[in-house]
């Protein structure tokens, strides 16, 4: 599936700025994604990857400056900062895999990703979850309460459930987190896949492996800025191991 | 037609995830039932004392009962960051809401009910001729108390002291439906049996005004 309008979204963070209090988690980012860019983040803990990846979201509504899709921009209501509230409800697909697993340990692997299909209006919800279980290689555990899992496998469902949309905009932060090197080479696999589709990937990592190997864009934030962005392979390198940092 | 869809589906979900673990409802219905064997045991009231005291104790045991219920109601979907998957799937937030409180007002339902008896028991009060009446003010008074509930259990669970944020938000805003519900359950308990329209008027007005602005102002609660 993907979404007629959506197929090719891209996303500009305009003057970005978010504020806890007295401190800035990002300051005035200005980034113009492309459709179809594989971009990832890199940066110290507590650099506002994560922030960024929120605000893309429309989890997090920022303290100033404004984010847009492409054919689809957030509404004009502001913050008390004067930053663009977008729509939390996307026009074009959306799949998001944070820190947390965002899936219930009291329902099953299946209930989770039914649960969600229903919600997101997902037309034959049961086949797709079976399916998207079985590609994660769950099947088999799919009655199987969230909580009976290990880290690697709760990945997994949070993985599956961020796909349930078939997203036409991917928002990973450290996806790979707790998968084993079987886990890593199916994710590599599949965000392979969703990257030759046509389809946006916006990623946090942690140094060099398969999976920022996919990206075709580095960005590295310090202290709430951007402070590189390269399309370069080698400057990607030094990007996404911090060498010169 | 979607937030009533999306309502379905989260209330099925809340409903399932209690009755599997059974957490709030076994919590609440031994918090009450401990209340009402203290306070029979150490008071032995006659039927007319009870009917003077009752109506307030049973309504004092049934709110902290609910402010016990009400607190892990968003504090569960912190754990997973769960609140944001529900956010990024639901066309409407008030569908998170409408469900929690649907959910809360059966759950808090169920254990009046189950404890309702408990409390005809240990003081002698006679609740079957006045029990349609009955049913109707707990309905009102749990959905007086499960609105504005479910809408502080959003603020608390962000907050810092969480514990303490709930109540310390809840009970003054509760006082004035809880003076309705017991002024009605009083009348309904007393001697000559007799339902306080007046009363019940505060209560479905508390109602309407709580579940309009939690319609109105909703979204923003739950924004991090």
């Amino acid at each position: 599936m993907t979404w007629q309008g959506f197929s090719s979204t891209g996303i500009r963070f305009e003057n970005i700025e978010k504020r806890y209090g007295s401190l800035y988690a990002l300051r005035r980012v200005t980034l113009e994604i492309g459709a179809g860019e594989c971009v990832a983040f890199a940066g110290r803990n507590g650099s506002g990857k994560t922030t960024l990846l929120r605000i893309a979201a429309r989890l997090v509504r920022p303290s100033a400056g404004s984010i847009s899709f492409s054919g689809s921009t957030g509404n004009d209501r502001r913050d008390d900062g004067g930053g663009v509230n977008p729509p939390l409800q996307a026009d074009a697909p959306m799949g998001f895999v944070a820190h947390a697993t965002m899936v219930y340990d009291e329902l099953t692997a299946e209930e989770n990703l039914l649960l969600f299909a229903k919600l997101q209006g997902i037309a034959e919800p049961a086949a797709r979850a079976a399916s998207l279980l079985d590609e994660v290689g769950l099947l088999d555990r799919r009655n199987s309460l969230v909580r009976t899992f290990s880290r690697g496998m709760r990945q997994r469902v949070a993985i599956a459930r961020a796909l349930l949309n078939e997203p036409c905009v991917l928002l990973l932060d450290e996806p790979a987190t707790g998968l084993d090197p079987e886990g890593i080479n199916w994710l590599e696999k599949t965000l392979r896949h969703t990257r030759e589709a046509g389809r946006t990937i916006l990623m946090s990592v942690h140094g060099e492996s398969e999976i920022s190997a996919l990206a075709t864009r580095a960005v590295r934030l310090d202290a709430g800025s951007v402070v590189a962005d390269t399309r370069a392979g080698a400057n990607m390198h030094s990007i996404l191991t911090f060498a010169g940092a | 037609m979607e937030l009533l869809s999306n309502t379905a589906v989260l209330l099925g979900k809340e409903l399932r995830t209690e009755f599997r673990s059974r957490e709030l409802l076994t919590t609440t219905v031994v918090f009450v039932l401990l209340i009402f064997m203290l306070f029979s045991i150490t008071f032995h009231p006659t039927t007319s004392e009870s009917q003077q005291f009752g109506p307030g104790l049973l309504w004092v045991a049934f709110l902290f009962a609910a402010s016990l219920m009400l607190q892990p109601c968003f504090l569960r979907e912190q754990t997973n960051d769960t609140l944001s998957a529900l956010r990024l799937s639901v066309g409407d937030p008030f569908a998170i809401f409408f469900a929690k409180l649907t959910a809360n007002t059966f759950f808090l339902l169920l254990m009046e009910l189950l404890m309702l008896p408990f409390f005809a028991g240990f003081f002698n009060v006679h609740i079957l001729s006045v029990l349609p009446q009955l049913f109707l003010v707990l309905f009102l008074g749990s959905l007086g108390i499960a609105i504005p509930g479910t809408a502080f259990s959003a603020i608390s669970a962000q907050a810092r002291m969480r514990e303490l944020m709930l109540p310390l938000l809840l009970l003054p805003v509760l006082t004035p439906i809880l003076i309705a519900t017991t002024d009605v359950t009083a009348g309904l308990l007393g001697a000559e049996p007799s339902l306080n329209f007046a009363g019940l008027g505060i209560m479905i007005g508390f109602d309407v005004v709580f579940l309009t602005a939690l319609w109105l102002f909703g979204e923003y609660l739950l924004e991090e």
